[in-house]
């Protein structure tokens, strides 16, 4: 809906080539994380808690560590000990802390399946031997899984030292409620008293895992000097290098994370679970170790979205204005804080516009794994409990669910539940178009059903970087520092080509390592085709500025003089030897910061003078011709 | 632990190798043997993402030992190609664009082979129960099915359903 009023035909956006990381993906080459092996590589393996609840008493690896093959045993105490950080690095924050004893557990075990101890050794087999050779004692302590039996007087508390964010005064005791967040305002009560018509109800959720297919794993290496290296698949190697070197308390730059291909996030993967404990034991072993989960470890410990019990209550006058809504939830929030809470209620009714409101969410510590980010984490489940109040409501007051949406929805201006306005989000612009749709009012046939909700998520932005080169045959390379999860080298790939205005083929998409580009912030949030496409298409936005300043400088003109077009801008003379820069153009951009142009580099070598008119048919750019280079690099 | 020495042929080529007795097949062709591009998604034959061929019929590689592979005929995704000339299946899956992470895709890939090999004119409803034993997580399943019914036409040298 942000989009301009007056499109301009473009030559790739919207065409749909194939993708560029297609036949590895189509042929078993693509590198996924469960694939990579480096030479000397250690095979790692993790002992799980099988006690929901339970103190770490005494871990004995004596026996593992005699074991033949074995050659490092690691657990919570080779851990360093953390000062408290809360940090942003994915789709919501993390204490350091907490994810440091979610890798390794420290004192207790929080969950059935979290990580206690870890072993590397030569092979898969002795691997798993070795850990039936840890003796761990636990002291098992009463246990909770239940969103309201956690907050119950007398339930078991998980940590001691979490006292309920976003209350004031700070609570006097430790709970199992980590953060409450209220937004809101207006007579709630007085407003659903003179309603027409109201609905209330109390809807539950269970927790639910992520799913991606491909399991967790890495290979980590970490030498004597301090440096070291990560291959793994997540939606971020940069969260992963940023979290991992201080749950290490290591400097940053000394972790190079290299991404491979990932087999499916969907928000899940936008953490840390094992390059931790995999750095550990490469450095009590000095080789590089992997650490891979199975489908059972995956469920066990890592995810899922939150479970939640949400409570609505709605009011519409007779005419269908909503005059007062209610909405107070629980959230899973796991044996961690997750932080989605604030999201759930940014979300909950953000989309209508209503005079009396209050959302009111909570999150809930419990004996389960760390709720993650799953697809729009935190608003799903509180979506579907008010899009369901909204029908019931509908149908109360005798109104169509879709006009009933209709006649409250937000447009631009509107507040959202913070109270800042909203811009033009085309919530009203989509239900007019699905009422105007066929489906909407086609008869149904035996067991069809026909429904409508609607729902909210942000669009968010973030930081990316983005590396455009040229090289000296007028071909580009394109480098993010976003995984691509579903295609992004090509989005990448189309909109670099649609600004330098060459062939899609000319213009080839990778993922660097955070070593090779700049910091880039997670592929979530429905951030990456926005912001890392922006990056894109700023720093080829850069490479053409860049090269019409040099050819008007070789040329001896004004920079404005200079025209940037499609087809072939030929050489003097195809038999003129091809002029060649030293080095291929560089540029990069962050999205948020402004256009910033790589040191310029002396022109090197002869010019010769291009006509910058000439045209033909071709496929020859003016980027190819002002690097003195053809695309493609025949002569016609 | 005695391991088990094992003769057998890969797309084609012959292969030894020694295992474990619980080893599976699935192992032994990803760690042993190099060819990763059979996936492990769940290990309990739910996912497909580890489907191969064995002795023509297919199979969940994880669910097979790999001491059973001993005399057979194993082929796998990296067979599927012909040097650099990608199966129909291949192509149809990047033309439709049928795979988004990419993980699911090389068991989809197998599979759909297979029917189209035993069967080259299936209904749609036909492709949909064959691939019934592969999991895909991100893309959802239409596309596949629409690359299958694509790639069975041009195996049938039909025109290709836009």
């Amino acid at each position: 809906m942000n989009a301009p009023e007056t499109m301009k035909p473009f030559r790739h956006i919207g065409t749909r080539p194939v993708r560029p990381d297609g036949v590895d993906k189509v042929t078993g080459r693509a590198l996924y994380s469960p694939d990579f092996k480096a030479p000397g590589m250690l095979w790692g393996a993790i002992l799980r808690s099988p006690h929901p609840h339970a103190r770490i008493v005494s871990i004995d690896t004596k026996k593992a560590e005699a074991l033949a093959g074995v050659k490092a045993v690691a657990t919570g105490r080779d851990m360093p000990t953390l000062e408290s950080l809360v940090m942003h690095v994915g789709e919501g924050a993390s204490d350091i802390v907490d994810v440091s004893h979610n890798c390794l557990a420290f004192d207790k075990v929080l969950y059935e399946g979290h990580a206690v101890a870890a072993v590397a050794a030569t092979s898969p087999e002795i691997a798993r031997e070795a850990l039936g050779l840890i003796a761990v004692e636990y002291e098992e302590l009463p246990f909770v899984l239940g969103l309201e039996e956690a907050l119950a007087e007398g339930a078991p508390v998980l940590h001691d030292n979490v006292f309920t964010k976003g209350v004031e005064p700070k609570p006097d005791k430790p709970s199992n409620a980590a953060m409450r967040v209220e937004m809101g305002g207006g007579d709630i009560e007085g407003a659903l008293a003179s309603a027409a018509a109201t609905v209330s109800g109390r809807y539950t959720l269970q927790p639910v895992h992520q799913g991606y297919i491909e399991p967790h794993a890495c290979v980590a290496s970490w030498n004597g000097d301090g440096q070291a290296q990560i291959w793994t698949s997540s939606q971020g190697h940069f969260a992963v290098r940023s979290l991992t070197a201080s749950v290490l308390a290591m400097p940053q730059a000394d972790i190079r994370v290299t991404p491979l291909e990932i087999g499916g996030g969907f928000g899940g993967k936008t953490t840390i679970y094992l390059e931790p404990v995999a750095m550990v034991l490469s450095k009590k072993s000095g080789r590089p170790v992997r650490l891979a989960m199975t489908r059972e470890e995956v469920f066990r410990a890592t995810g899922p979205a939150p479970g939640a019990v949400i409570d609505v209550r709605l009011g519409a006058a007779a005419d269908g204005t909503l005059v007062a809504v209610d909405v107070q939830f629980l959230y899973h929030s796991g044996a961690f804080t997750a932080n989605d809470a604030g999201a759930g209620v940014a979300s909950a009714i953000g989309h209508y516009r209503i005079a009396n409101t209050r959302v009111v969410g909570t999150e809930v510590l419990c004996n389960r794994p760390a709720a993650k980010a799953y697809r729009a984490p935190g608003a799903p489940q509180v979506n579907f409990a008010v899009e369901s109040a909204m029908d019931e409501l509908a149908a109360r007051l005798g109104i169509d669910p879709l006009d009933f949406r209709l006649k409250n929805a937000a447009a631009e201006g509107d507040p959202q539940t913070s109270g800042l306005p909203w811009g033009r989000i085309g919530y009203i612009e989509c239900l007019e178009a699905a009422k105007a749709h066929p489906h909407w009012s086609a008869p149904l046939g035996p067991n069809q059903g026909r429904g409508v909700a609607g729902g909210y998520w942000g669009n968010y932005g973030g930081p990316s970087t983005v590396n455009v080169s040229v090289a000296e045959d007028g071909t580009i390379t394109v480098a993010t520092g976003s995984p691509d999860i579903g295609g992004s080298r090509a989005s990448m790939a189309i909109m670099a080509a649609e600004v330098l205005d060459v062939p899609y083929e000319q213009v080839r998409a990778v993922v660097a390592d955070t070593a090779s580009i700049g910091v880039s912030m997670v592929t979530g949030g429905s951030r990456t085709t926005f912001a890392t496409g922006m990056a894109t298409v700023q720093a080829a936005g850069e490479v053409k500025r860049l090269l019409r300043e040099r050819a008007a400088r070789m040329w001896g003109v004004a920079t404005d003089q200079v025209e940037w077009r499609s087809g072939p801008a030929m050489s003097a003379s195809c038999a003129t030897p091809p002029f060649r820069m030293s080095a291929p153009r560089s540029t990069r951009t962050t999205s948020k910061a402004r256009s910033r142009a790589a040191p310029r580099r002396a022109s090197a070598g002869r010019s010769t003078r291009p006509i910058s008119t000439a045209r033909t048919a071709g496929s020859i750019t003016r980027a190819s011709s002002i690097t003195g280079c053809r695309w493609p690099p025949t002569c016609r | 632990m005695t391991k088990i020495h094992v003769s057998t042929t890969v797309n084609g080529d012959a292969a030894e190798f020694l295992c474990e007795p619980a080893s599976s097949l699935l192992d032994v062709l990803r760690d042993t043997l190099g060819l990763t591009g059979s996936k492990e998604g769940c290990g309990s034959g739910d996912c497909g993402a580890c489907t191969v061929m064995l002795d023509g019929e297919m199979v969940c590689s994880c669910l097979v030992l790999a001491a059973e592979a001993e005399g057979r005929t194993v082929a796998t995704i990296e067979g599927v190609a012909e040097g650099s000339v990608l199966h129909p299946v291949q192509q149809k899956f990047l033309e439709h664009a049928a795979l988004q992470c990419g993980f699911c895709t090389p068991g989809f890939i197998v599979a759909a082979k297979a029917l189209l090999d035993r069967n080259p004119n299936p209904t749609e409803t036909e492709v949909r129960y064959w691939l019934a034993g592969n999991l895909c997580r991100c893309t959802g399943y239409d596309k596949i099915v629409r690359a299958v019914m694509a790639a069975a036409a041009e195996l049938r040298q039909e025109r290709t359903p836009a």
